[in-house]
């Protein structure tokens, strides 16, 4: 990015937030059986959204920075910003935000308190939003726990004891990490005063670091173990095999969308545009951010093998797939920095598309387990398409979107003189294919099981194989996965995107 | 009108009210004392206006029929008075709302003259200038209170006794410490005897009479106990009084008297990292007895004993070891914002609470089933309280616990700023656990409330929250303006 970009001072970023919040704050005052209401606020706030993106995206390429800020505190200020990072991660949340309203609209249709949920929903991806445009430490860490508090009620959604007892250690966790980050941010705004992200690396940061190293080691050591609970890296992952027990909409959300990828983002966001990656390393924190995420990336897959639940095996191969961000965030070569940029983006695709294709299994023809999924494809030919697409594409290979950032991640592991990054990526897919492989074969080449009844919540109301708000949002982010893979070489593409994001922090 | 003529209107007006509302029909009493109440609020807004637009940012200060001291008796209000008044006043008007719209919630007609004789007590506290009359007016407040406490019905004549005599313990320590001061110095105004009192152990000994008269009447952890028992024993609409703002005369005398004195002697220091311990030990269990406790107000009467701990923890995060320092530091900007913050939330949550258990019949967690549905703007106030409580974002206590931490970590004082974290969590930890009882389970129809409740009494807790909320983003107007007076007496 050009040092020189020209920032206006603008109300655009305030007014992205609003696209999410204003339709959430009315969702929640709306009595239960104004559905059309409903979707019509929810659609119109994702779709504007989207259309923010997309007109902001060739400025803000060409260098152009929107600004907006407000003074919160005296000498602090809550600053939004749309760098290219931060609109690389709305672009993502947006889009995905838009098939995931789709697809809640119709996982939850006819069940109780929707205003509720869909009003909480609406403020997560305020959230999620104010996350990725922050423009300080201070405005990142309110939409940080903003985010934590409003999810907590989409988790408990049910109501049902292991709901709510999900919920809680969700609670537990998040919120003891956010007490971690906010120690550490208002220890650096004590010895370093309020810094804004700058790709690179904040000056002040850079000159906090000459003057006290142990202190923003430390600082440093808060921050990302604060995130690292949202980011689920070992050990601090526990909570995201428990949250399982929310409604699929909101696994999906979980999963790709908004709080694990907080929490990837903000550890991106601390080691490039606040400490940058050469000083960070000077501080050891790199090697030890590596060595953890190196760890967590086989330890996920190992575990993902032993589930038969179809939920919790995703589950654990998100713990697995985050950890990959976190890697490449910590390795110093230009390669493996757009490989875990990009990955935020091709994580989201077909992590989404998986709980979107469990859901489906779940509510069409009640299967959970992974051992019940036998034959199923001859019953839902396009949902077990669009799991296999999804399968293939997080196992790695080309040409779907797993492999454009599994490869270049190991050339950056090469390049940053870091081999045993290779070693770690061709263990975990061996074991990405030790777990997926079974089910996709269950799916295609088993024959049901004779005892197989398949009534599910939704069985036998359609001449579709599946209702239509809830089948077609998968099979496009389906084909999105591919896409994005195929298409990597277009110059507005995520990999394009990311490749010119990381050059921001070689600069 | 210059500032200093609004001041003895702050006091003489409730106080008149509370007379006339004592002799007015039982049936016109509600409305005559809502009208006292507004017109109190009143007063406090207009010494706002008058103090800003005398421009020079200082205190007002009027000298009762134009003796000066030290012969008369001086009223003095400066940006820290005119903070706790207009919190007063916005609290005491949603207190009042409330208990216009519903007997149930004040305990009837006998709450009208009780509560604006506490109105004038606490008004009368914060712009005293002397310190005779301070205890006075605090006698006012605690005389006043117990009664209210009274009106909660079975079982609360104990509570109040018991409150009773920890008040007047509390006061008499206090008056201790006054009279060795006017023994001292032969004066009572606190600017003149601060400006004359000679260090030693006289001085100690007034300070430790201070802290440990008024952290009874503060319910300051190891002296606590009396709290959990009176203000839940109150009706709701006196528990959110008791808790957001008569808590507060004493926090405010205590720092008032404190932050007065510059003494730098190791014995100051010394007392004032015990207050602060004591305060750490306070916020650790009343959050964890908050935890343990199955009725919503027990709990957010243990939450009160917690948060006190921080308003002890302010002696030693805000002072420098000799007084205040500038008087805008963190620490007391934390501080002062906090008194705001828990005095929004903690009236809220009340409030609410008292709006559930009078909709459900009782406060106890295992009854509150569906209410979550039934009642979500209630439900909701007590959840965006309870947030603000455990300083998370975006709310105001999220602001105060922002300058506290501050201030802890430039002190490098790491204990108290592992007590601040784990305080929020712990407080969190309760909130979450009353919003919890009021789901239904899965399947089950939500159990409609036995009584319907008066619209106001559901929307003034919202209110109050949502200004919480609105706080809390937009805070640095205020935060500068606590930030620029400097109490008097303090630092300089």
């Amino acid at each position: 990015m050009n040092p020189e970009a020209a920032v206006d001072y603008s109300i655009v970023p305030l007014l992205m937030l609003l696209t999410s919040l204003l339709p959430g704050a009315i969702i929640f005052f709306l009595r239960e059986d104004r559905t059309r209401l409903r979707t019509a606020l929810n659609l119109f706030g994702a779709l504007s959204k989207v259309a923010f993106v997309v007109v902001l995206i060739p400025p803000v390429v060409a260098g152009e920075k929107l600004r907006a800020s407000m003074e919160w505190a005296p000498g602090i200020d809550i600053v939004l910003t749309t760098d290219a990072f931060s609109l690389f991660f709305v672009g993502l949340s947006a889009a995905l935000w838009l098939v995931t309203t789709i697809y809640a609209i119709g996982y939850l249709g006819g069940s109780p308190n929707q205003s509720r949920f869909f009003g909480f929903f609406s403020l997560c991806v305020t959230a999620t939003t104010g996350i990725a445009l922050a423009g300080n430490l201070l405005t990142f860490l309110l939409f940080f726990e903003l985010l934590t508090l409003v999810t907590y009620p989409l988790v408990a959604h049910r109501g049902t004891k292991e709901a709510l007892n999900g919920a809680r250690t969700y609670l537990i966790y998040t919120l003891g990490g956010g007490a971690l980050v906010l120690i550490g941010v208002v220890w650096l705004t004590v010895i370093a005063g309020p810094v804004e992200f700058v790709s690179g690396g904040a000056p002040e940061v850079a000159a906090a670091i000459d003057e006290h190293p142990v202190a923003m080691t430390a600082i440093g050591g808060l921050l990302l173990v604060g995130m690292g609970v949202k980011a689920a890296i070992f050990p601090l992952h526990g909570w995201l095999p428990v949250a399982m027990v929310a409604p699929a909409p909101v696994s999906a959300l979980l999963h790709a969308v908004a709080v694990v990828k907080a929490g990837a983002f903000g550890i991106v966001r601390v080691v490039h545009d606040l400490f940058g990656l050469e000083a960070a390393d000077r501080l050891g924190l790199l090697s030890v951010l590596a060595a953890f995420a190196g760890f967590t990336i086989i330890y996920g897959s190992v575990r993902a093998l032993m589930q038969d639940d179809l939920k919790r095996r995703l589950a654990y191969s998100t713990v697995s797939q985050l950890s990959y961000v976190a890697l490449g965030a910590a390795l110093i070569a230009p390669l493996a920095t757009s490989g875990a940029l990009v990955h935020i983006v091709h994580q989201g695709l077909m992590k989404i598309t998986l709980f979107f294709c469990a859901g489906l299994f779940a509510e069409v023809i009640g299967v959970s387990k992974v051992s019940g999924l036998r034959g199923a494809g001859r019953r839902m030919p396009l949902t077990s398409l669009a799991f296999t697409i999804g399968a293939f594409g997080m196992i790695g290979l080309p040409p779907l979107a797993g492999f454009v950032s599994k490869w270049p991640l190991a050339l950056g592991g090469l390049d940053a003189e870091a081999p045993w990054v290779v070693g770690v990526l061709v263990v975990s897919t061996l074991l990405n294919a030790a777990y997926f492989l079974p089910v996709v074969y269950a799916l295609w080449f088993t024959d049901p099981d004779p005892g197989a009844d398949w009534s599910g919540r939704r069985s036998g109301t359609r001449r579709f194989e599946a209702p239509h708000a809830l089948l077609w949002p998968a099979v496009t982010t389906a084909a999105l996965s591919v896409v994005v893979g195929v298409a990597a070489g277009w110059g507005y593409s995520p990999w394009s995107l990311a490749e010119f994001i990381a050059e921001g922090s070689y600069r | 009108m210059t500032p200093g003529g609004v001041l003895p209107a702050l006091v003489l007006l409730p106080l008149a009210g509370a007379a006339i509302v004592a002799l007015v029909p039982a049936a016109v009493r509600r409305w005559t004392g809502g009208a006292f109440a507004v017109a109190t609020s009143a007063m406090a807004v207009l010494l706002a206006i008058a103090l800003a637009a005398s421009g020079d940012g200082a205190a007002a200060e009027l000298a009762l029929g134009g003796w000066d001291a030290p012969l008369g008796i001086t009223l003095r209000a400066d940006g820290v008075s005119l903070v706790f008044l207009l919190l007063t006043a916005v609290i005491g008007l949603a207190v009042s709302t409330v208990a216009v719209a519903s007997d149930a919630m004040s305990g009837g007609p006998r709450f009208w003259p009780l509560w604006l004789g506490l109105w004038a007590g606490l008004n009368g506290v914060f712009v005293s200038g002397d310190l005779f009359n301070m205890f006075v007016m605090l006698e006012l407040v605690t005389l006043a209170a117990v009664s209210l406490v009274g009106l909660g019905g079975r079982g609360s004549a104990a509570a109040a006794l018991r409150y009773l005599f920890v008040g007047v313990v509390g006061s008499l320590l206090f008056l201790l410490a006054v009279a060795l001061v006017y023994a001292e110095t032969g004066v009572l105004d606190l600017l003149l005897a601060a400006d004359s009192m000679p260090g030693g152990i006289v001085l100690v000994t007034v300070l430790a009479l201070t802290v440990v008269g008024m952290g009874a009447k503060m319910a300051l952890f190891p002296l606590h106990s009396w709290l959990p028992v009176a203000h839940p024993a109150a009706p709701a609409a006196v528990s959110a009084a008791l808790s957001a703002l008569v808590i507060k005369a004493a926090v405010f005398v205590l720092w008032r008297v404190w932050f007065a004195v510059k003494d730098d002697s190791a014995a100051v220091a010394v007392l004032g990292i015990a207050a602060g311990a004591a305060g750490a030990a306070a916020v650790i269990w009343g959050s964890v007895m908050a935890l343990r406790a199955r009725r919503l107000k027990r709990i957010i009467a243990y939450s009160t004993v917690a948060q006190v701990g921080y308003f002890a923890m302010v002696l030693d995060l805000a002072g420098d070891g000799s007084g205040l320092g500038d008087g805008a530091g963190p620490g007391w900007v934390g501080g002062v914002t906090l008194v705001l913050a828990h005095g929004l939330a903690k009236a809220a949550m009340f409030l609410a609470a008292g709006n559930l258990a009078l909709a459900y019949g009782s406060d106890r967690l295992d009854g509150l089933r569906g209410a979550v549905s039934r009642m979500p703007g209630t439900v909701a106030a007590l959840a965006v309280a309870g947030v603000s409580l455990a300083g998370l974002p975006p709310t105001f206590g999220f602001v105060a616990k922002w300058q506290l931490l501050v201030s802890a970590i430039e002190a490098e004082a790491w204990w108290w700023a592992a007590v601040l974290a784990l305080g929020g969590l712990l407080a969190f930890g309760y909130t979450a656990a009353m919003i919890r009882a009021t789901f239904n389970a899965p399947g089950e129809e939500a159990p409609a409330p036995q009584h319907r409740t008066p619209v106001a009494l559901a929307a003034v807790p919202l209110v109050l929250a949502i200004a919480s909320v609105v706080l809390g983003v937009f805070s640095s107007g205020l935060i500068a303006l606590i930030g620029e007076y400097t109490l008097i007496g303090g630092g300089a």
